[in-house]
């Protein structure tokens, strides 16, 4: 690598980086989980709660065809909902340190 | 010079079909031995196999007025042009992508210049295959709700691919798995594995979609096996090696394009009958005699119980998918092994930037989501019109659902308009079929040629002339390969293949991707034993699962009918023609399996589930971390700032290209 005499270590400690990993890492695996628990609860529900997801909503439709489509629906917003949060703060922060690191190893 | 001889090339290939259709077409081996005729993140495959054919000796018995036709009347000559405009369109886009194919950046991920709305739609085109769309058809038509319920993992894996995978991937990486793991170990070891890996699950993957290339066009055309496979594949390795990646792109984004039409075309015409009104939909389906008549044949109940709603039982989940913990283990591979297949880990890298990442991941969601959606529906709409039993009796994975209803929606058996639109859905399926395999052979391409060639041998250092030479013939070789494994795999049960390939990228890529993205201490020693024992560990547990063959089982089963066969005989009763031919075919299955054994000589499964995930996905992390801790290295440590701050915000991405 042409530049590869960057102190990478120091780069890793910037406060605006570290509070953007860390900001990042915990949005991520907050929705993460919450979209795992949601996907496993379809299994579980459908394997072990049968005559729950048999129950009629609407005409002949049942919980369970509703929680399938809520899941479709539940993927739907975890997209969105990272999509905006992402262009609204993540992007411009991580131009912040982008800046800064180009700066710094001038 | 190249590129005429490429368009002799296409235009030869596009005369295979037509040769085809000249001679007298053959009968078209309608049985597939194990019921599923393709493979993928499908259902069809895993457990279609057992199910399906559990499904179809009890319902036999169930006596039918008319005789069921074996066979779909389909307009050949329509259909054959229908496939031959395939062809010709796809071969165009390799002809004109061929000019560009100059570095092995143009070769693997078209420069870096997809944009992401393209990307989004060639991912969808890349990870929709056959069996997503013929196969979940097939499911829902044959076992209802399960089919709705089966769709949510391959589309929730989505999820992992957008939080975790995409942008961080496209901010490290280069074109291979590999690249990413050596911004964290400069060993060749590491490289080493992490190109084995790749070859290895995507050519289970690929075996997969050969072997259901062959039956797909074996059924659609009435062409014979071998003679698809060779077909496909030499048309593959055509298109990968002349167009690259820039070619397989726009094949996988017209592919796309031409799926979510016939799907939304379908779904419009069966929801037209019903004004729009889905009530009345799932209404009529319920109601529907030989659906409920079907339903007590899959339910095993002999006489009608009285008062149960068959009908509404078809509305719900737990005909097809009856172990929960089968199924949890299944959603463990989807909802973390797709993150780590390599053909779809490559597509990140052809994009410019992590934002496109990002929106690629989001536009292809929604695709894929709409497309699952309309597939159940056309499922539904195929039990409701075409009757499962006849769905079984052409077919006994259900594959021919899809192109069956989009006949009778066009306008029937013999019409025009029902033969226009069976041909095009059936040539979608094959577009399908090419747009998979091409992004597959690429990727497998790219270890060979990337990770082992480029990287390991010349320790990086080869002109880009020869490195795109490598690449292509890598391409051949590996086409070649898949040829030859396609056909010695005809008889084979292909469906633990898939199942291998999600639970092997689970339970080795996941662990080590995650890792090496957010563990700081995480070393050579880790990506080394992550890598392996993950892989060899899912690969051992499908060895001793029920998804292999067991000769005891078949010859216990088989004794079964032997012996109520008998005891009918002996009672006096004189057996119909079809029960003799039954039992006959019992006493033989009989005596062929009764001291068979399994691949790995069992009796009977050691481990309980088809799906391995559930224990191998935490063996793999386990591995991971075990390996990490015996052999630790400072340096390696040193290096993670390096790649930390790369993937978190794509400082140098051109850089990486050069390094």
């Amino acid at each position: 690598m042409k530049d590869g005499r960057k102190d990478w270590a120091a780069l890793a400690k910037m406060p605006k980086f570290v509070e953007l990993h860390r900001r990042k890492k915990a949005f991520l695996l907050t929705l993460w989980c919450l979209g795992s628990i949601m996907f496993y609860l379809l299994p579980i529900c459908a394997g072990y709660a049968p005559e729950f997801m048999k129950v009629k909503i609407l005409g002949r439709l049942n919980i369970g065809y509703f929680f399938c489509l809520l899941e479709f629906a539940m993927t739907w917003a975890i997209a969105i909902i990272y999509t905006y949060k992402s262009n609204t703060y993540f992007d411009p922060l991580t131009k912040e340190v982008l800046a800064e690191i180009t700066q710094g190893v001038k | 010079m190249m590129n005429r001889l490429l368009v002799i090339l296409i235009l030869a290939l596009t005369m295979c079909p037509l040769a085809q259709a000249a001679e007298p077409a053959n009968k078209p081996a309608v049985s597939t031995q194990n019921g599923s005729v393709m493979a993928q993140p499908a259902a069809a495959a895993q457990s279609v196999p057992s199910a399906g054919a559990a499904a179809v000796a009890t319902v036999a018995p169930i006596k039918s007025p008319a005789p069921l036709a074996k066979e779909v009347k389909s307009n050949k000559v329509i259909t054959i042009s229908m496939f031959m405009a395939i062809i010709f369109v796809t071969g165009v886009i390799v002809v004109r992508a061929s000019k560009s194919n100059k570095t092995a950046a143009d070769f693997y991920t078209a420069g870096g210049g997809i944009s992401g709305f393209q990307n989004g739609w060639a991912i969808a085109g890349d990870y929709l295959s056959a069996a997503t769309f013929l196969g979940i058809a097939g499911l829902t038509s044959m076992f209802g709700a399960d089919g709705f319920m089966y769709t949510v993992g391959p589309f929730f894996s989505f999820v992992t691919i957008l939080l975790i995978i995409a942008e961080p991937c496209r901010n490290a990486g280069k074109y291979t798995l590999g690249d990413i793991l050596s911004l964290r170990s400069s060993s060749k070891v590491v490289r080493g594995t992490a190109a084995i890996s790749a070859v290895v699950v995507s050519t289970f993957y690929l075996l997969g979609q050969m072997v259901g290339a062959g039956k797909l066009m074996q059924l659609l055309l009435g062409i014979p096996y071998n003679v698809s496979v060779v077909g496909v594949g030499t048309l593959m390795i055509v298109y990968v090696t002349f167009g690259g990646m820039k070619a397989t792109t726009w094949v996988q984004i017209i592919k796309a394009f031409l799926l979510m039409l016939s799907g939304l075309a379908l779904t419009v015409l069966l929801l037209w009958k019903f004004g729009f009104n889905m009530l009345a939909f799932y209404d009529a389906v319920a109601l529907s005699p030989t659906i409920q008549e079907h339903v007590r044949g899959l339910m095993k109940h002999v006489a009608p119980v009285s008062g149960f709603d068959y009908g509404q039982r078809f509305l719900e989940s737990g005909l097809l998918l009856k172990d929960p913990l089968d199924q949890i283990s299944l959603g463990i591979a989807f909802a973390i092994g797709a993150a780590g297949l390599p053909h779809i880990m490559m597509r990140f890298f052809t994009v410019p930037d992590a934002k496109a990442a990002r929106k690629s991941v989001v536009i292809s969601m929604v695709l894929i989501g709409i497309f699952m959606l309309m597939v159940t529906i056309i499922g539904f709409g195929a039990a409701l019109y075409i009757t499962p039993q006849q769905i079984m009796a052409v077919d006994k994975g259900g594959n021919m659902a899809a192109p069956m209803i989009a006949q009778y929606l066009g306008g029937g058996v013999g019409s025009i308009s029902g033969d226009l639109l069976m041909a095009f859905v059936c040539a979608v399926a094959f577009s399908t079929i090419i747009a998979v395999v091409s992004g597959l052979i690429l990727a497998v391409s790219a270890a060979v040629a990337h990770d082992f060639y480029v990287n390991i041998i010349k320790d990086g250092k080869s002109d880009q002339r020869q490195q795109v030479k490598v690449a292509k013939i890598a391409a051949v070789v590996v086409g070649g390969i898949a040829i030859l494994l396609g056909i010695a795999c005809e008889k084979q049960n292909i469906a633990h293949l898939v199942v291998l390939a999600f639970a092997v990228v689970a339970s080795s890529n996941f662990p080590v991707i995650l890792f090496s993205l957010f563990w700081k201490r995480f070393n050579a020693g880790g990506i080394v034993s992550g890598l392996t024992f993950g892989a060899l560990f899912a690969i051992g547990v499908v060895l001793v699962s029920p998804t292999m063959t067991y000769p005891k089982k078949i010859a216990a089963d088989a004794k079964k009918i032997v012996d109520v066969m008998e005891k009918k005989q002996l009672a006096g009763a004189v057996l119909s023609e079809k029960e003799v031919k039954t039992l006959e075919k019992a006493r033989s299955d009989y005596s062929s399996n009764k001291d068979g054994k399994s691949m790995v000589g069992l009796d009977a499964p050691l481990f309980p589930l088809k799906n391995p995930a559930i224990l191998s996905v935490p063996v793999g992390f386990l591995a991971a971390i075990f390996g990490t801790f015996l052999f630790g290295s400072r340096r390696e440590e040193e290096m993670f700032d390096e790649l930390f701050i790369r993937q978190n915000t794509g400082y140098n991405i051109s850089e990486a290209s050069d390094h």
